[in-house]
């Protein structure tokens, strides 16, 4: 496989631009840490919740999601220009990149290596139905679906439609329910 | 570029395998790849646009056969070979044979930083935009051998523009040090048999982001 050896590839490419001053280990790991702890789905759910329970929220929200998503606190590397796409009984939105893995950081995390995979880049395009069907998802015949191909610095966070029977839960227990999947636009809730 | 990493439409690849919500890594060395990408930029040697290009220019049969964060751990290792940071000698001997050169590197603070503020590639537009929400367009047929983010698979295809986004960095451009050029950009909408003809679903359809280069009126 062209995976071979990669531990000690990057571990030597590491050395030698630590050695020649190019990075600062203490850098390294505050990236790691920022994305695998701090920086994760969990802000999007927030966001999600938020403009289930807040009309006025939700206006902003579709109307210049940036500016919006920055309200809650999240912004900045690959979230410049965010776009949100609202589930409807009429149309479900899938969001893809097919050229590369492009994918909003700062309300997602980063991407499920599914996201990036030749496999779905490929064919959610071409069959998202088809690709559903690996996730277990089912749409209702009646539902057109939108495919988004991020290919420029757009962003997109789909907001999946609030499940029924949840008018009692406040914001906290609806983010719990939102799934990053379901903002991708594979999963339904 | 009609490089392996343009993916739209290929067949063969199986299934789509789903994971669980908090799984980012599947080897320490994937955390150090992502790490050493980010961090390697702030050297300020290249861009965005560069580094997809580095990626995208990897051999078909290596790039397909490679695990996401190898493609990036290939393209960083191209991008310092080309900027002159590391030498062809001293990745493939694993050892430092020159010293390195003063770049712009960040503490772990900047690191932060630069990741909270991340790097709008919206600009002034200096011209009116030539299309509006509602009008219909046509792609282009293109195949540049450089960088470009009109997909194979988009080209030449009848659509209608959904959003306008103001003017944005053109990449095909900065990807080749020819400056920014920003030019307007837009959400296009194709219905899914104009792309993939009669056995596409009747309901589906497919949107991109498309520089004002990339279109005609239709």
């Amino acid at each position: 496989m062209a995976d071979d050896d990669m531990a000690g590839r990057v571990e030597a490419l590491e050395s030698i631009l630590v050695e020649k001053g190019y990075v600062d280990p203490a850098a390294l790991d505050k990236i790691i840490a920022t994305y695998e702890q701090d920086v994760g789905p969990r802000n999007g759910a927030r966001v999600v919740a938020r403009s289930w329970t807040d009309a006025a929220f939700r206006e902003r929200l579709l109307a210049d999601a940036t500016a919006a998503i920055t309200e809650l606190g999240y912004g900045g590397r690959q979230g410049e220009h965010m776009v949100a796409l609202e589930n409807t009984p009429d149309e479900h939105h899938v969001v893809v990149c097919t050229l590369c893995s492009c994918y909003p950081w700062p309300v997602l995390g980063l991407p499920p290596t599914w996201y990036k995979s030749p496999a779905y880049r490929s064919r959610v395009v071409l069959d998202p139905r088809s690709v559903l069907a690996d996730f277990g998802v089912t749409l209702p015949p009646v539902t057109r679906i939108a495919v988004h191909d991020s290919t420029a610095e757009v962003r997109y966070l789909v907001v999946p439609m609030r499940p029924p029977g949840t008018d009692d839960l406040d914001e906290d227990a609806l983010a719990a329910l939102v799934t990053r999947d379901a903002m991708i636009g594979t999963a339904l809730l | 570029m009609n490089g392996a990493a343009d993916l739209g439409g290929m067949m063969g690849f199986g299934p789509v395998v789903p994971e669980p919500e908090g799984e980012y890594f599947h080897a320490d060395w994937e955390r150090r790849a992502l790490a050493l990408t980010l961090a390697a930029g702030a050297a300020g040697r290249w861009n965005i646009d560069v580094s997809r290009h580095a990626r995208e220019s990897l051999h078909p049969a290596d790039y397909l056969t490679s695990s996401y964060y190898a493609i990036w751990v290939k393209g960083l290792e191209r991008l310092l070979v080309a900027a002159g940071l590391v030498g062809a000698d001293e990745l493939a001997q694993r050892r430092v044979l020159r010293p390195g050169e003063p770049v712009r590197v960040w503490s772990a603070d900047d690191a932060a930083a630069a990741m909270a503020a991340g790097g709008p590639s919206d600009r002034a537009a200096d011209t009116e935009a030539r299309f509006a929400v509602g009008d219909p367009v046509r792609t282009r047929v293109l195949h540049p051998t450089g960088h470009t983010r009109l997909p194979r698979y988009a080209r030449g295809k009848a659509g209608v523009v959904e959003r306008v986004h103001g003017a944005h960095v053109l990449p095909d451009a900065r990807a080749h040090g020819a400056g920014e050029q920003p030019q307007w950009l837009y959400t296009v909408r194709f219905a899914g048999r104009e792309l993939w003809g009669a056995t596409a679903a009747p309901d589906l359809s497919v949107t991109i982001e498309a520089w004002e280069s990339y279109m005609d009126p239709a």
